[in-house]
């Protein structure tokens, strides 16, 4: 069993380290606000003889998944990171990796999209990789984007799945804030005691027994090999699970797919992503203290969409608001419509949409509280007058 | 049997994980040459190249490496595989290789 130890250290640094840890053989990246700390961590950790690895300085994002892309072709455990530009830029590999079915690990520092350019967080990057056929799993504080970045290379790389993964901690909000983190200190590092064996790729580029990756597959291949990917990426929700079991039993963190929070006995309820969760956690417990029945619903994993486990947090509730720090312009937030999807055709309740916290706009307990107050309004009238609210802004 | 062939009686859940081709050189398999709609014909109207190894322009550019070397210093152009691009006409300095509509 590894021992650990906590240390204080930025989201950044604790990815960074988890990285480290987890001794990729190839990480090609390019730094981008809020990621740089990461990358740059990593260069010192090779460049003092800490992590002995190929870490390939690209000139931009469209080649560091593409130097990715070879070297998880290649066979290689492979890391990079990235934050909204950045991944913008390098979103044509990031498809292509995917349906290769080729494991990278990727780590999302959130940060939104231009324009108008903005340095501070909200999902929007992350949305844009949304129907790529990456796994995406989102933190709700510095330790869980640790135990992610760990958990995230044993997903990626499981034979079963061989997809690759990205972990998402949000932007400054946690890549620049420090908090304490435990750090693993396994007996034997080469598997973390045996968490994270060495890569066996399903196949792998070899002189001795050619292959053909990333071909060209026309209308009487294409449709069958995207029904196979999609096959592999629902799959995935099992081992992910099996992987957060195992993590758990080692070392004592359980990170679900799907958290409730006070869901027991709530009248409304919030479903949120990433660090908001935490200030929702507060403004649960100041809520209670009043009295209000309202409880909370962390989705980590958003990608496979844990539909089963949204069922059955949410079939209690009263009134339901989704939270997304990012909108599909002209219809509604993702998270929102995945929801409401896994909702469709059974009774539970009524279910809206908020928009919060884009750009870095602040998330509060009170913006929690309006948003809460909102719920136990519709859920008085019995109906959801407006689906999609924003919330928090001047004029609103 | 093609590797095509081959994947065609295969459902999705039989195909290979990410669209690979799990052994080399079938690509020879996939015969290119119906692409074509116009064919490259050498030695038209006895336009002859009569000395292809001191050349061999074609030969370097056809990008599907359809022009094939038969010894000695001759050329031949394998429809099996030449797409009909015209590269080589373009670029025979003794205009030798003319195009013709399939
Ligand atoms: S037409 Fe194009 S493909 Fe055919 S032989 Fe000439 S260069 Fe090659
Ligand atoms: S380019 Fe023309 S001259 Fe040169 S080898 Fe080919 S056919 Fe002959």
């Amino acid at each position: 069993m590894a021992k650990a130890k906590v240390l204080g250290m930025m989201g950044d640094f604790a990815v960074a380290e988890a990285a480290k840890l987890c001794n990729p053989d190839v990480i090609a990246a390019y730094p981008i606000t809020p990621q740089t700390i990461i990358v740059e961590r990593l260069a010192e950790f090779v460049a003092d003889g800490e992590l002995d690895c190929d870490y390939i300085c690209v000139e931009s994002e469209h080649s560091a998944m593409s130097a990715c892309f070879g070297a998880s072709a290649a066979g290689a455990r492979v890391y990079t990171a990235t934050a909204s530009q950045g991944l913008a830029l390098m979103i044509e590999i990031v498809y292509i990796t995917a349906s290769a079915r080729f494991p990278v690990v990727m780590t999302i520092a959130n940060r939104a999209l231009s324009g108008p350019i903005n340095i501070h967080c909200d999902h929007s990057d992350a949305m844009l990789a949304r129907d790529s056929g990456w796994i995406q799993l989102f933190a709700e504080d510095c330790q869980e984007a640790y135990d992610s970045t760990i958990q995230a290379f044993r997903i990626a790389e499981d034979k079963q799945v061989s997809l690759p993964v990205i972990n998402c901690l949000d932007g400054f909000v946690l890549s620049h804030s420090i908090e304490p983190v435990e750090i693993l200190e396994p007996t034997e590092e080469e598997t973390l005691d045996g968490f994270l064996p060495i890569r066996d790729p399903l196949y792998k580029l070899d002189v001795d027994a050619p292959i053909a990756q990333g071909l060209l597959a026309l209308p009487e291949f294409y449709m069958e090999i995207k029904r196979g990917q999609q096959e592999a990426h629902l799959r995935s929700l099992d081992v992910i699970k099996e992987v957060i079991q195992d993590f758990g039993d080692r070392w004592g963190r359980y990170w679900p797919v799907v958290e409730p929070y006070q869901m027991d006995d709530a009248e409304v309820a919030v479903v949120t992503i990433g660090s908001s969760t935490g200030t929702g956690r507060a403004a649960v417990d100041e809520l209670r203290a009043e009295g209000k029945k309202v409880g909370l619903v962390k989705l980590r994993c958003f990608r496979p969409f844990p539909v089963k486990d949204i069922q059955a947090a949410l079939k209690n509730a009263g009134a339901v608001g989704v939270c997304d720090r990012a909108v599909s312009f002209g219809s509604t937030g993702p998270a929102y419509a995945d929801t409401a999807g896994a909702m469709v055709g059974r009774s539970g309740p009524l279910i809206k949409n908020f928009i919060i916290g884009l750009g870095g706009k602040d998330i509060t307990i009170d913006t929690f509280r309006a948003m809460y107050d909102n719920l136990y309004a519709d859920l008085a009238k019995g109906e959801v007058e407006e689906p999609v609210e924003w919330i928090g802004i001047r004029g609103e | 049997m093609t590797i095509q062939d081959e994947y065609r009686k295969k459902g999705w859940k039989d195909l290979p994980p990410g669209g690979i081709v799990d052994r080399p050189a079938t690509a020879r398999d996939y015969k290119t040459g119906t692409w074509r709609a116009f064919r490259p014909i050498r030695n038209k109207d006895k336009k002859i190249c009569q000395n292809p190894e001191a050349c061999l322009v074609c030969w370097i550019l056809c990008p599907d490496a359809a022009i094939i070397r038969v010894e000695p210093n001759e050329l031949e152009i394998d429809l099996d595989y030449c797409k009909g691009c015209g590269v080589c006409a373009l670029e025979c300095p003794l205009k030798a290789i003319e195009m013709e509509q399939e």
